[in-house]
């Protein structure tokens, strides 16, 4: 049997050890009236050979970004991942370790976690970070109950601009306070959230706003003048951003206000896979720390006084708290941090800085070619990163079928999400996409639309 | 033979931050093949940056240097025995990690057209309808990202049901045994946490039920085998307590590796089950995850599940998102992808027959630990266990040695420690959990290994005390790291 040592000789001897006379006589734990009188309905194990036949054949029922250009974006970003990414998270001393309870043999892992924690504290400018959380959307949820506790007010005003699947999961963990949910709807001419409307929807007892930056639509928001409007109700501000890329560039939430930086560095070292897992992040002002959810690790020393890591900050945790805890988060996403970790460090300062500018010049590359092009608009006046809306005159799911047939994915159709905008596509562009492809992609959107 | 733990070249490395040298680089981007523009033309200054401050520069071999060092600091299941109770430290197969990094299942976007992705579709499907099986319900979740997100999920099902029938329930009932998790979620899904005691042989009683199961309780929230690693062989009496109240049972699926094949947690009353894929089916634990946590529930809770769901019709598979009822959503997307194609794997390399076989072997490996250890250390119940069993450190206590410090030294004789002070109901609790996987000489070496300690801490108590001695930290200050908080490199 696949990965289960025993030989018949070693049952019997651990029979005889336990003073058994049959493996049924030690299954007398699980009591015979309780126990499955068939066998299970799933199909007949399999060799490695036959198995890695199978799963190949399924994986190419897929089609993959390899072979379409792709152009979607929408909280997934398609960015390459040096080598050396895959190659050390591979190290079986980092994937096949749990949870670092033991600090002495897990070292590893926290000097790792430590660093990371540090690499989101310089890209957003707050001053800690934790260990991860699941995706951008949970974590989003987590900062959202956080801020309720830290202000003691209940209500939570979200922008629309704001990923539809993010919000949509804040009003699940919210379940049975939805009710104090509420959204400010996006500028229909700038695509962005202003600080008039969320004056006029704040009251007393909004404990947070929550905005994305770049928003769902692609487009920058104004943060420093949104941060001025809740901090002036007593409320704190939620900055998420699901391209973490645009940290390379963009002026961080810890320069603009932001109380609690949340989102998605899924951009550094995760691969699209479907979704997921991807890395959700959160980062906050020192004087919150005690309020945040999830894993810590912390500096200390040995007792011979080295420098030594370990997790901190336990009494918020499920395990000491239980019910009083800050999070229920107990498993995370740790192997994913390290991904971002490794390929952050081989970026370095110069290649973030270089990364973020190419993907900026792509985009707008892109976006002035499609803006020449007759029966396309840009939807949106805001400046963007590597993400923006388009409005086409025909029928937008027509288009990207037509489009597929090229072997372009050309967008997410934003008409599910927004079903006012319904002539609209949502295009990104990344060091991924090439000249070719974008002045094909152009090129074949125009013939469309002739 | 034993493998004890013995010492070799650990090299030090500082943080990678003090490694920096101005202008290094690893890995940069490729030539940018488009015009590039003038920055502040495509967006106003006021909202770019400067660079920032002390990221790291490094060139690629030393980044590659300082992970793998880092590596070597680790503990994994592939360095060696890894007995921690609860955490199912099996073996991870290499083939789920080969295949799970098949490009046609890396380079999907999840918003890419389904008719691009049906072998992914099918996989989920697929995957969904074995889990069914095994745990014996009607219908699967693959969203939940890990075991706590599960019970979240579950937990708001059960909230949205009471609610929808306009009798919102306000009560969980949950074991002294159970997982810290479980009182958490149930208090993050808006209930209040009815605590229950195990009795006399550590396991629920009816009667305990009975005397606190009422019409305002939505659930009982247990997990089985439990903590202890005993069966809670009163189930279905104990289901049928709650049902006839109205109520769900809920159980934590963290110890589904006990029973597959043997029993199915639907045939004996649970309503709903989360399935920690990282424990039973074998994904790695990846230092604190990513793990996955896919809710299993009965047909009245069906409605409830998160949007989309995965539908087959004839050969083709979508996801349906019209979901009235739905409790919504909770992740983006849906679900860990890459972690429920390593779990495919395995149950495909498996079968039915290799689960159940997995299931005995797990409890034969886990009672031989306990027979030939509970004469050395103190055994919390002399029961029959299943896949886990729990001893304390009573019979060391005379000495003043603790479980800490039996743990620590363990670390010296090559092993990483079980899992320590939990359940909580057992004062001093060492949780060991051996696996499937391992063979019967790494069993005899752990269980020597203990009796060796257990001869220390008779003989030279400050021995165990000050152990690990061959680490490449001693016992770390635990204490220092909350009151003297260093949370990032500053410089």
């Amino acid at each position: 049997m696949p990965y289960i040592p025993h030989t018949e000789k070693d049952i019997e001897r651990i029979l005889k050890a336990v003073g058994a006379s049959s493996v049924e006589d030690l299954l007398g734990a699980l009591p015979s009236r309780l126990r499955l009188a068939k066998d299970l309905d799933l199909p007949k194990g399999l060799s490695e050979q036959e198995l890695a036949g199978i799963l190949k054949d399924l994986s190419s029922r897929n089609s993959t970004t390899r072979e379409y250009a792709s152009f979607l974006g929408a909280g997934a970003y398609n960015h390459y991942i040096p080598a050396v990414v895959d190659s050390l998270i591979s190290r079986s001393e980092f994937y096949t370790s749990y949870t670092p309870y033991q600090p002495e043999v897990s070292q590893g892992t926290l000097q790792a976690i430590f660093e990371y924690q540090t690499l989101v504290c310089q890209l957003t400018s707050m001053d800690v970070s934790n260990a991860s959380l699941y995706d951008g959307a949970s974590a989003v949820a987590e900062a959202v109950l956080m801020a309720r506790r830290i202000t003691g007010k209940d209500a939570v005003l979200l922008s629309s601009a704001l990923h539809p699947e993010y919000r949509e999961t804040v009003r699940t963990y919210m379940a049975g306070a939805s009710d104090h949910v509420s959204e400010v709807f996006y500028c229909t001419e700038a695509g962005r959230t202003l600080p008039e409307a969320v004056e006029a929807a704040l009251t007393g007892d909004t404990a947070c706003l929550v905005v994305q930056h770049p928003n769902f639509f692609g487009s920058l928001e104004d943060v420093e003048a949104l941060s001025r409007v809740i901090h002036a109700k007593k409320g704190l501000l939620i900055v998420v951003t699901n391209e973490a890329v645009s940290f390379g560039l963009l002026k961080p939430p810890g320069e603009t206000g932001c109380d609690i930086a949340v989102g998605d560095n899924q951009s550094f070292g995760n691969p699209l896979n479907y979704g997921g897992p991807y890395l959700g992040f959160m980062a906050a002002k020192s004087e919150f720390v005690r309020q945040m959810p999830g894993r810590i690790v912390g500096e200390t020393v040995d007792k011979n006084g080295k420098r030594a890591f370990c997790l901190t900050f336990a009494t918020r945790e499920q395990h000491i708290r239980r019910e009083r805890a800050t999070s229920n988060i107990c498993t995370n996403h740790g192997l994913c941090a390290l991904s971002c970790a490794v390929h952050l460090v081989s970026l370095g300062a110069t290649g973030l800085r270089k990364l973020a500018e190419h993907n900026l010049f792509k985009a707008n590359y892109l976006k002035e070619g499609l803006r020449a092009i007759r029966g396309v608009d840009i939807a949106f006046g805001s400046p963007v990163f590597n993400e923006f809306t388009i409005r086409v005159d025909k029928d937008p799911e027509g288009v990207l079928k037509a489009l597929l047939k090229k072997k372009i994915m050309g967008g997410v159709l934003l008409k599910r999400f927004y079903p006012e905008l319904d002539r609209h596509i949502l295009v990104a562009a990344t060091e991924m996409n090439s000249k070719g492809d974008i002045d094909r992609f152009v090129s074949e959107i125009g013939k469309l639309l002739q | 033979m034993t493998i004890d733990g013995a010492k070799g070249l650990i090299m030090d490395e500082p943080l990678i931050f003090e490694r920096n040298s101005e202008g290094r680089s690893g890995v940069l981007p490729a030539p940018c093949d488009v015009p590039e523009a003038d920055l502040e033309s495509l967006i106003p200054k006021s909202l770019l940056r400067d660079g920032a401050a002390g990221f790291p520069e490094v060139s690629e071999i030393d980044a590659v240097r300082h992970y793998t060092r880092l590596s070597q600091w680790n503990f994994g299941v592939d360095t060696g025995f890894y007995p921690l109770g609860s955490c199912t430290m099996k073996y991870n197969p290499k083939v789920n990690e080969a295949v799970s990094r098949l490009e046609g299942f890396t380079m999907l976007h999840p918003y890419q057209p389904e008719a691009l992705a049906q072998g992914a579709l099918r996989l989920m499907h697929e995957l969904e309808a074995y889990l069914c099986e095994i745990s014996g319900m009607d219908a699967v979740t693959l969203q939940p990202s890990a075991g706590a997100h599960g019970e979240l999920c579950g937990l708001l099902m059960i909230a949205a049901y009471f609610k929808d029938r306009k009798r919102p329930r306000h009560k969980v009932i949950i074991p002294d045994t159970a997982h810290g998790t479980n009182p958490a979620s149930s208090h993050l899904a808006g209930f209040k946490v009815v605590p229950v005691k195990s009795e006399g042989k550590g396991v629920l009683s009816a009667s305990a039920i009975e005397a606190v199961m009422d019409e305002d309780t939505a659930a009982l929230m247990l997990t089985n085998p439990n903590t202890l690693g005993l069966f809670e062989r009163n189930i279905k009496e104990i289901a049928a307590i709650v049902h006839k109240k109205g109520g769900f049972v809920y159980c934590d699926g963290a110890n589904l590796n006990a029973v597959m094949g043997l029993a199915k947690l639907g045939d004996l009353g649970v309503d709903v089950v989360q399935l920690n894929l990282h424990k039973t089916f074998s994904t790695p634990h990846g230092g604190g995850g990513p793990g996955s946590g896919p809710v299993g529930v009965r047909k009245a809770l069906e409605p409830y599940l998160p949007a989309p769901r995965i539908r087959k019709a004839g050969k083709k598979y979508s996801l349906v998102y019209d979901r009235p009822r739905t409790i919504g959503r909770l992740k983006a997307f849906y679900g860990n992808f890459s972690i429920m194609v390593r779990a495919y794997s395995y149950i495909r390399r498996m079968g039915g027959e290799g689960l159940k076989r997995a299931s005995i072997v797990a409890i034969l490996n886990a009672n031989y630990m306990k027979e030939r250890l509970k004469d050395t250390l103190s055994l919390a119940f002399d029961e029959p266990c299943m896949h886990e069993c729990v001893f304390s450190d009573k019979l060391q206590a005379e000495n003043g040695v603790t479980t800490m410090d039996m743990a620590k030294r363990l670390i010296d004789y090559g092993f990483h420690p079980p899992t320590v002070y939990f359940p909580l109901v057992v004062p001093g609790a060492i949780m060991v959990e051996p696996t499937e996987t391992e063979t019967l000489e790494t069993l005899d070496s752990f269980i020597e290994a203990v009796k060796k300690i257990d001869a220390e801490a008779k003989a030279s108590p400050e021995l165990l005390k000050n152990a690990p001695l061959n680490t490449k930290v001693r016992r770390v200050d635990e204490t220092r790291a909350a009151r003297e908080p260093v949370l990032r490199w500053k410089g």
